[in-house]
């Protein structure tokens, strides 16, 4: 069981790609896609990617690489300069009902409680008090914090509030979910719990989930899919599917090699950026 | 804003109110508001007399020692509250009163008790200046991160090092806030304290352009005093800006 | 006092219970009356020195405020006075929360108007009430003016800014959940903005009891300007120091309970 690292050569050859990819129709096609910033800063140069349905598909790159701005092209937040992005066959123009984000910094409203934080989807969309009450409480009770349906942002702990976070991406049932780097604000600990969590979710849930991370460590653990992107402009260097097997004890898959093997080899790759 | 990929700045658009207001003083409302032209040129006609420039001189005096008064006694004030939770608690209720009472109301016992002149408008702009200064530099210490001081107590600081050399520092950018507030409610305290006394400084000239109908007189005056406090407001603004560069970081 | 002054207020390290007489000694409101009951006897002591002839003690001042409270005229004087704040303290909040809202969601008004409030909050705007007294005459209207340019530049410049600053991860929170622009102003941008509006509004409600009382001051003495300066020029300065402390005292109540009503009505989760 080696891990898989191939680089991401031009796309004229996929058949020829040494051990074939997840095999499931991409959800979300990334095409060419650049980003200038005004002021002339180029994070993104025609970055093409794929990312399979119903996987977990990790974007991995050093601080300031530009993969936060590619997951806020994909979810339609900020233009792209050049290229097109399509989910589920359709050409992103702006944020779409098929989509939800998860951000890094919560982005919860002070103001309002738990439940109406994770039922803000449904507000917009017009569903009715009681119907979207009743789909919040379920997602929180999903997310573990049942009973805290009518607290406030500021009396929970950072891990609760990226929970509150989750369940409000969850609650609207987009197909595709984009987190921006959602752990980066917990504690060690609660980071750890909330991974093993997100293969579970992952596992579950049948959605797709587009995740951004720069710990290695992170994005190997949780990954079906890993594209490595490089320093600014920013283009897609390789793309690793570390097939490691999952289920059974978590803390086993941090002792496991291929994990281990994997994690070495992308930090082989990224090393050579910190010069 | 951007008109047709031209940034035009912010102020930019105090010229399209200079021009409603040339027109609006050629029309029967010119009787209030006279052109600003005329206004202008009339700047240039009263600055140099010496009624302007002793008024100038009486004004300014009380302005700057006001503000020195308030500075002295507001910045230690405010580093004491900061520091001493019993100082604080003993001294903050009254900073908030006067800060947000209505001061205008103070001014005739200040008349009363030290009589038609300079010490009033002395005292007066103290009075509005000094509660954001001991606010704002409390507010300053309070913000220091408590590993700085303990960082200076393991280097051996003694309590006038800790003060002069991190607590000063350390707060002064929102020192430096303050004191910018302070000053701009001290223009407004002292041509408040002159238009109530009336025969100190500029107090005098507006009692004398105000009896004797002199609408263009007036409002020159009221553009020097609006233009210096604006200045004075952008000056200490930008001196602001030059320290607060370390105020997220520390 | 030494430096770990600052470091025992912190929470983290607290000291086992000392003394327990030494705790209740510097709680919060045993230091609140402690602090007033000095300034007040000092007050006493400087009245019966005394500092001035012009300078009443503290009791013979609530002599004084017994007396006007009694015979009626703070009553009628605090009607006469609370006609134009209330007016013209409602105009600008109106108003001035209006263009503000209208100049943080739009650049080009913005522009236009924001200069002109930039300006008149660093001027001192007191120095227009004699041009208000000759284009409105000596009436009510030049009070009203008197008490909107006063509070109205800090009301539209703090509700700018709070519209301004609604955090960018909310905007794009809201855009990413596919709120239109309408429901992004309601539900995101004008609770996010409260706080800082309602700041901006006590703020106003200050400079308004300021601007009232230069008015009555300075215009023609009515309400608790006339009680003010009558007393003053038949030096009756218990009374007249009565007017005064009865009108701050009042304004401080004012915008602690607007401060009251806001937590009641707009904050939920400060009351959690």
């Amino acid at each position: 069981m080696t891990p898989n690292i191939a680089p991401a050569e031009p796309r004229q050859t996929p058949g020829l790609a040494p051990i074939p990819p997840v095999a499931t129709r991409p959800i979300v096609e990334v095409k060419s896609v650049s980003k200038t910033y005004a002021g002339g800063v180029e994070a993104l140069s025609g970055i093409s990617l794929d990312f399979p349905e119903g996987r977990l598909t990790t974007l991995l790159g050093p601080s300031g690489c530009g993969k936060t701005t590619l997951l806020k092209i994909i979810a339609g937040l900020i233009p792209a300069s050049g290229g097109q992005v399509f989910v589920d066959g359709r050409e992103v123009k702006g944020p779409g009902p098929e989509r939800a984000f998860v951000f890094q910094d919560f982005a919860l409203m002070p103001w309002a409680s738990v439940i109406r934080n994770v039922a803000f989807g449904l507000e917009l969309r017009g569903i009715a008090h009681g119907e979207r009450e009743a789909i919040a409480e379920r997602h929180i009770a999903r997310v573990g914090l049942k009973g805290f349906e009518r607290k406030y942002p500021h009396e929970l702990s950072g891990g609760m509030r990226q929970r509150v976070g989750l369940a409000r991406a969850l609650a609207v049932d987009a197909k595709v979910v984009l987190m921006d780097e959602p752990f980066s604000a917990v504690d060690e600990q609660t980071r750890r719990k909330f991974q093993e969590e997100l293969l579970e979710l992952v596992a579950n849930e049948g959605k797709s989930f587009i995740f951004v991370t720069h710990s290695i460590e992170e994005a190997v653990y949780v990954s079906d899919r890993i594209a490595l992107l490089s320093r600014r402009p920013s283009r897609v260097s390789a793309i690793i599917e570390p097939k490691i097997v999952r289920g059974g004890d978590p803390e086993k898959i941090r002792r496991d090699s291929a994990y281990l093997d994997v994690v070495e080899d992308i930090w082989q790759q990224l090393k050579h950026y910190l010069d | 804003m951007v008109i047709s990929g031209i940034r035009l700045p912010m102020m930019t658009s105090l010229i399209v109110w200079a021009v409603i207001w040339e027109i609006a003083g050629h029309t029967d409302a010119g009787f209030i508001l006279p052109p600003l032209s005329r206004i202008v040129w009339r700047v240039f006609e009263i600055v140099p007399t010496a009624s302007f420039l002793d008024a100038l001189l009486i004004t300014g005096r009380a302005f700057l020692l006001g503000n020195a008064i308030a500075i002295g006694i507001g910045v230690p004030l405010g580093i004491l509250m900061g520091r001493s939770v019993i100082a604080d608690r003993l001294l903050l209720p009254w900073v908030n009163l006067f800060l947000s009472a209505p001061l205008s109301a103070l001014v005739p016992v200040i008349m009363v008790l030290f009589g038609l002149g300079e010490t009033t408008i002395v005292l007066v702009v103290v009075l509005f200046s000094m509660w954001i200064i001991v606010l704002n530099t409390r507010a300053g210490v309070r913000a220091i991160s408590p590993s700085l001081v303990e960082m200076a107590r393991s280097f051996g600081a003694n309590g006038w090092q800790a003060f002069s050399r991190i607590y000063l520092w350390a707060a002064l950018p929102e020192i430096l806030a303050g004191i910018r507030l302070g000053m701009i409610r001290a223009v407004k305290g002292v041509v408040i304290g002159q238009l109530l006394v009336s025969v100190v400084g500029f107090g005098t000239l507006f009692e004398i352009y105000q009896s004797h109908f002199l609408m263009e007189h007036f409002w020159a005056l009221l553009l020097v005093l609006f233009s210096f406090a604006f200045t004075l407001n952008e000056l200490l603004a930008g001196l602001e800006r030059r320290f607060a560069y370390y105020a997220a970081s520390r | 006092m030494q430096i770990s002054d600052l470091a025992s207020a912190l929470p983290a390290r607290r000291e086992p219970p000392a003394s327990y007489w030494r705790d209740a000694l510097i709680h919060p409101l045993v230091l609140r009356l402690v602090s007033f009951a000095a300034v007040l006897a000092l007050w006493e002591y400087a009245g019966r020195i005394p500092l001035s002839p012009a300078f009443p003690t503290f009791l013979e001042t609530m002599g004084g405020l017994g007396a006007i409270i009694a015979d009626g005229t703070l009553y009628k004087a605090f009607l006469i006075t609370l006609h134009p704040l209330v007016i013209g303290l409602a105009v600008s909040v109106l108003l001035g929360v209006a263009l503000g809202v209208l100049m943080g969601l739009h650049e080009p008004s913005e522009w236009l108007i924001a200069p002109v409030f930039v300006i008149a909050q660093a001027a001192p705007l007191a120095a227009l009430i004699p041009i208000l007294t000759f284009a409105y005459g000596i009436g009510l209207t030049a009070k009203i003016m008197t008490v909107c340019i006063m509070a109205m530049p800090v009301i539209v410049l703090n509700t700018l800014g709070a519209v301004r600053n609604t955090p960018k991860s909310l905007l794009e929170m809201s855009r990413s959940f596919l709120a239109s622009r309408s429901q992004s102003i309601r539900l995101v941008i004008l609770p996010a903005a409260s706080p800082m509006i309602f700041a901006g509004l006590r703020l106003g409600c200050a400079a308004a009891f300021i601007g009232v009382i230069l008015a009555e001051l300075l215009i023609t003495p009515t309400g608790i300007g006339d009680v003010i300066s009558y007393n003053q020029s038949v030096a009756d300065y218990p009374k007249m120091y009565a007017a005064i402390l009865a009108i701050i005292v009042f304004s401080v109540l004012f915008i602690e309970l607007l401060e009251r009503i806001e937590l009641t009505l707009f904050r939920p989760e400060s009351r959690a």
